[in-house]
């Protein structure tokens, strides 16, 4: 990190100044500069600086009208206006970070800098926390070692930031600088690179991010007042990029044969001059292209480019390119680069953060708090001794544990006395936390499907004194069945890793879509599964927290957008006041819009490793019974597991296999509600379902096998069919729960393994209702698959004509009261649920 | 997993009295809720009625670790004190010795603490006594024996590198794998 301007020359207190911090660049600055009379006012008598004043009164008033408002508040007292939520990040961070810039930095050392200015930044808005975090600390863990250097730190970022601005006023500055300090770096979108502009376009990111809370008519609104003023000054400066341009010549792409000898041996110079050549070619492509060029041309070579610089895979970084617009990739490619700050969590069941400060700082630990979110956590900057082996971490004083993990939950919010699942929980660093908030009270059941993992988390959990959890070995596909009626749930759940890249290379090369779609697909299974094992009716809790590691959409929004449909569950927000909203569309798929309530971290704009937060509120234990479940088979959401799939005929003719999901569809709807049929149509509801097929054709899957085979049979019993199953198909989707009851009457029910649908529509309507399910629930095992597969779009219609011919429109739910329907929604419910699945059905 | 039989109970309060004496019944009898032994892998498990409800749900085979770890009971029936139930015991131990901050990580790496080491103990530590080692900080660390007692360390000061503490029963470096070492 550069050297620091900081006029008032304020010594450090606290742990790590010391050895942290070098002379400010302040004592060479005094040469340079006027005596600023702020300064020197300090050493006059009283009486003489009201002289001073009165002499000076004019120009003072008018720099104070120069200053803006927010240079000035003092840490204890700060206008809530301005800094309230994150907005105050960003804030401060402007002044800040542009001062790094005008030093000339290029990029900010980009683990302890961002941290700084984390923690810079991090004033403790007293009161906000407070609201916040209440759960989290208790009176005696009231924090004021990290309270006192954070405000103290935040002065400092203060004062730089007016001092800046000051000596903006008193030199001539560039104009750059002067368009930054009119805060138009918001659309500086220009090319070239000078220094300054990079770090507009870092400020920008970062804004971006820390400005979740900015509500979105706000930054319109400002971006509309600043687009006026910065207009010229951009111009200019766009002007003189290509001046400079001009002077070294135009960029052109290079000829395909010398890509090609490219690969062979790159120059990985000339590869980054490319990237970011192209990068600035495509911000504005109108102006800058070569003739005759298209966009494509231009990012296929960048792609390559990119790929070749930092070694991705081509799957990953086209993934990554949907994902970010291309400045924010580059920036992100970079920061996989390097790896994150050490982090540790202070085990409140032992210590106070305060007191493990002290102690590692005797030991020589350069740390720090982590941030103003964090009540426990502390960055270590650098250590003389292994962070991993000192008395303090044997005695479980702290558990090594990255900025990203504490965030679920926190999210999570778990109370004491409660029962808790915690789903992966491996190595234990989650399942540690949450008991410490908990205070070692309660039940938490710690599972984890990996046998070797689960010594770390035994090893853990006693080393930090954690005693009120039962360390299980289940598959979480399981869970509902071994145990429920949780409180709360944390399903952290197994994932491709795209967001710990840092910690983990070898990802950019190993994944490729079969392992998204895979992870996805378990984390769908397991997701269900999680929301299963909450108990809606919980005085305190009913909550779950879904997060992963990962920055893909296939295993993060469209897994949750999945459990919205499929179970009686809401996104709530997660309470972390930083990080970026979910997606509710991306490319060609809409997701549920309460997904802005979920959030993404990412590690270039919050330091910390690419995560996933949601958090679901359940407010049903029933769950919706999707007759549709038959025609699911055309749902993408289902569409997954490339593996297992012998490839049958209906697999290679995806198109036409939704087409008659479509008709079904339709048939059904006109059983239910005729007119909206026809008024869905035109919708393109069934062109969405093509084209979404279309898409993944390659994968697409028949769950509805799957999905079958799992049963909701009573705990005790099924558990031997259901190990089997799962061992044998590891296809296993969570249950479609029924109640024991209604199990066990199908149980009774269920037909040979052999009886075809056909025969059953004559049965009963009650039967034929509950023949369709024990056909699903008990045949997997003998079963061919391409039969079934086959047969099943075909059980709608059959059904549907049963129904029509014995005049029944709500055909779907059996008129007489069988043991079914005690356990089913109300029929309006379940109607709304129904057609609600449909319609996703096609639309998703 | 099941309650401990007789001779189980048996042997493991005569080992935990030697750190804890007569506060045994202090220790058994907890203000907040029953708790209770529990024997699971030969490991014995300290935990509370409403945790063992839970627990009960998991089959045996699937269940790893419950509540705390005590110790673990041999095939000799022996009964090896855990590092985990340090929690446990220290509040309650009538023995103590606390050690220099220098001693401090050799100690935990699996060393004997030396007479260097040793900053103060309680009156009247017997010979082969059984202790519990404190950090100066007054963090419990370990349980040990006491090699000399406290007379013989005041008394004869020629005894500079002699041997005061013995880590416990070669558990030295628990703490260091303790996954591993508690799990097998």
């Amino acid at each position: 990190m550069g050297r620091k301007l900081d006029p008032t020359k304020k010594e450090k207190r606290g742990p790590g100044r010391k050895a942290r911090k070098q002379k400010g660049a302040e004592t060479e600055l005094a040469r340079f500069l006027p005596a600023v009379s702020d300064e020197n006012s300090k050493r006059l008598s009283s009486r003489a600086r009201k002289r001073a004043a009165k002499r000076r009164l004019g120009s003072a008033e008018v720099r104070k009208t120069n200053k803006s408002p927010e240079a000035k508040p003092l840490p204890g007292k700060l206008p809530k206006g301005i800094f309230a939520g994150a907005v105050q990040t960003a804030g401060k961070k402007g002044p800040q970070s542009l001062f790094n810039a005008a030093q000339g930095k290029k990029r900010p050392a980009p683990s302890s800098d961002e941290e700084e200015e984390e923690e810079d930044s991090g004033e403790d808005d007293v009161v906000n926390q407070g609201d916040l975090w209440g759960s989290e600390d208790d009176a005696d863990m009231v924090d004021d070692y990290g309270a006192d250097s954070n405000s103290e730190d935040e002065e400092e970022g203060e004062e730089a930031g007016v001092q800046w601005l000051d000596l903006g006023s008193l030199q001539p500055s560039p104009s750059g600088f002067k368009q930054f300090s009119c805060l138009s770096f918001l659309s500086s979108w220009d090319l070239q690179l000078l220094p300054i502009e990079r770090a507009a376009r870092k400020q920008k990111v970062r804004e971006a991010a820390a400005g979740v809370q900015w509500s979105e008519e706000e930054t319109e609104d400002e971006e509309e007042e600043v687009t006026p003023e910065s207009g010229p000054s951009k111009e200019e400066e766009a002007d003189g990029g290509l001046q400079i341009n001009v002077d070294e010549e135009p960029f052109v792409l290079p000829p395909a044969g010398e890509m090609e000898q490219d690969i062979l041996a790159p120059d990985l110079q000339r590869v980054h001059k490319r990237i970011q050549d192209i990068v600035g070619i495509l911000r504005d492509f109108g102006a800058q292209r070569e003739e005759g060029r298209s966009r494509s041309e231009y990012l296929n070579r960048l792609k390559k480019d990119l790929a070749t610089y930092y070694s991705y895979g081509d799957f990953l970084l086209g993934k990554l390119m949907d994902l970010f617009p291309l400045s924010e990739l580059v920036e992100f490619l970079e920061a996989n680069e390097v790896p994150r700050p050490v982090t540790l969590r202070t085990n409140t069941l032992k210590t106070r953060r305060r007191d493990l400060a002290q102690a590692l700082i005797n030991r020589g630990v350069n740390l720090d708090p982590l941030g103003k979110w964090s009540k426990t956590g502390l960055v270590v900057y650098d250590s003389s001794v292994p962070i991993g082996a000192t008395p303090e971490y044997l005695a479980g004083h702290y558990m090594l544990q990255g900025a990203s993990s504490m965030l679920p939950v926190m999210a999570l919010a778990p109370q004491e006395h409660e029962r808790i699942l915690d789903m992966c929980c491996a190595p234990g660093g989650k399942t540690s936390y949450m008991a410490q908030l908990m205070k070692n009270t309660g039940v938490i059941l710690a599972n984890d499907a990996n046998a070797e993992r689960l010594k770390s988390v035994v090893g853990n959990l006693h080393r930090l004194g954690v005693t009120n959890t039962v360390i299980s070995h289940y598959d979480g596909r399981q869970f509902p069945k071994v145990v429920g009626g949780f409180d709360r749930v944390l399903l952290d759940a197994p994932c491709s890793g795209t967001g710990v890249i840092s910690k983990d290379p070898a990802v950019k090369t190993n994944k490729d879509e079969k392992d998204i779609l895979r992870c996805a697909h378990l984390q769908k299974e397991l997701l269900l599964s999680a929301i299963d094992s909450v108990n809606a009716t919980s005085k305190t809790g009913g909550y779950l927290v879904y997060c992963t590691c990962s920055i893909m959409v296939e295993e993060n929004e469209w897994v949750v957008d999945y459990a919205l449909k499929k179970r009686n569950v809401r996104l709530v927000p997660t309470g972390l006041d930083f990080g970026q909203e979910g997606f509710t569309r991306f490319r060609e798929r809409r997701f549920h819009p309460s997904l802005r309530s979920a959030r993404r971290f990412y590690p270039h704009t919050h330091n910390m490793d690419g995560f996933f937060i949601a958090k679901f509120k359940k407010f049903s234990n029933s769950i919706p019974q999707s007759e549709t479940g038959d025609s699911e088979t055309a749902t993408p959401t289902n569409v997954d597991l490339p593996q297992v799939i012998p490839k049958s005929e209906n697999s290679s003719q995806p198109a036409k296999k939704a087409k008659g999901a479509a008709k079904t569809k339709q048939q059904l709807q006109k059983q239910q509600h005729p007119k909206k049929a026809s008024f869905q149509k035109p919708n393109g509801t069934s062109k969405g379902a093509d084209s979404e097929l279309s898409t993944v054709p390659s994968v697409r899957k028949t769950q509805a096998s799957s999905r079958f085979q799992d049963s909701s049979q009573p705990a005790g019993k099924a558990e031997g069919i259901r190990e089997s199953e799962v061992t044998g198909k590891l296809k296993q989707r969570s249950p479609k729960l029924q109640s024991s009851k209604k199990v066990a009457f199908l149980k009774q029910n269920a037909p040979p393994k052999g009886t075809d649908t056909e025969t059953l529509a004559v049965l009963s309507p009650a039967k034929t209702q509950a023949t369709l399910k024990p056909k699903d629930h008990h045949h997997p095992l003998g079963r061919a698959k391409g039969v079934e597969k086959q047969q099943l779009p075909e059980q709608p219609f059959k059904k549907a004509a049963f129904q029509k011919q014995n005049d029944t429109p709500k055909g779907f739910q059996p008129p007489t009261v069988s043991p079914i329907s005690s356990s089913r929604p109300p029929p309006a419910k379940r109607k709304k649920s129904q057609s609600r699945g449909n319609g996703q059905l096609l639309l998703s | 997993m099941r309650p401990l039989t007789e001779e189980e109970t048996r042997v493991m309060f005569e080992k935990i009295a030697k750190y804890i004496g007569e506060n045994l019944q202090l220790l058994v009898d907890q203000p907040d809720g029953t708790y209770c032994f529990h024997l699971h892998n030969d490991r014995v498990y300290y935990v509370s009625e409403k945790i063992m409800k839970l627990a009960a749900n998991i089959s045996g085979d699937k269940l790893v670790s419950l509540g705390s770890c005590f110790g673990k009971v041999t095939k000799t029936h022996k009964f090896w004190l855990h590092v985990t139930a340090l929690d446990y015991l220290a509040p309650y131990a009538k023995y103590k010795v606390w050690i220099k901050p220098g001693a401090e990580q050799s100690f935990l790496c699996g060393n004997h603490v030396l007479k260097c080491g040793l900053g103060r103990t309680t009156e009247n530590t017997s010979q082969y006594q059984s202790v519990v080692v404190y950090s100066m900080a007054d963090i419990p660390l370990h349980f040990g024996v006491a090699a000399k007692s406290t007379q013989d360390c005041r008394f004869q000061v020629w005894w500079h590198m002699a041997v005061v503490l013995v880590t416990w029963e070669a558990e030295a470096g628990e703490w260091l794998e303790p996954g591993k070492q508690r799990l097998q």
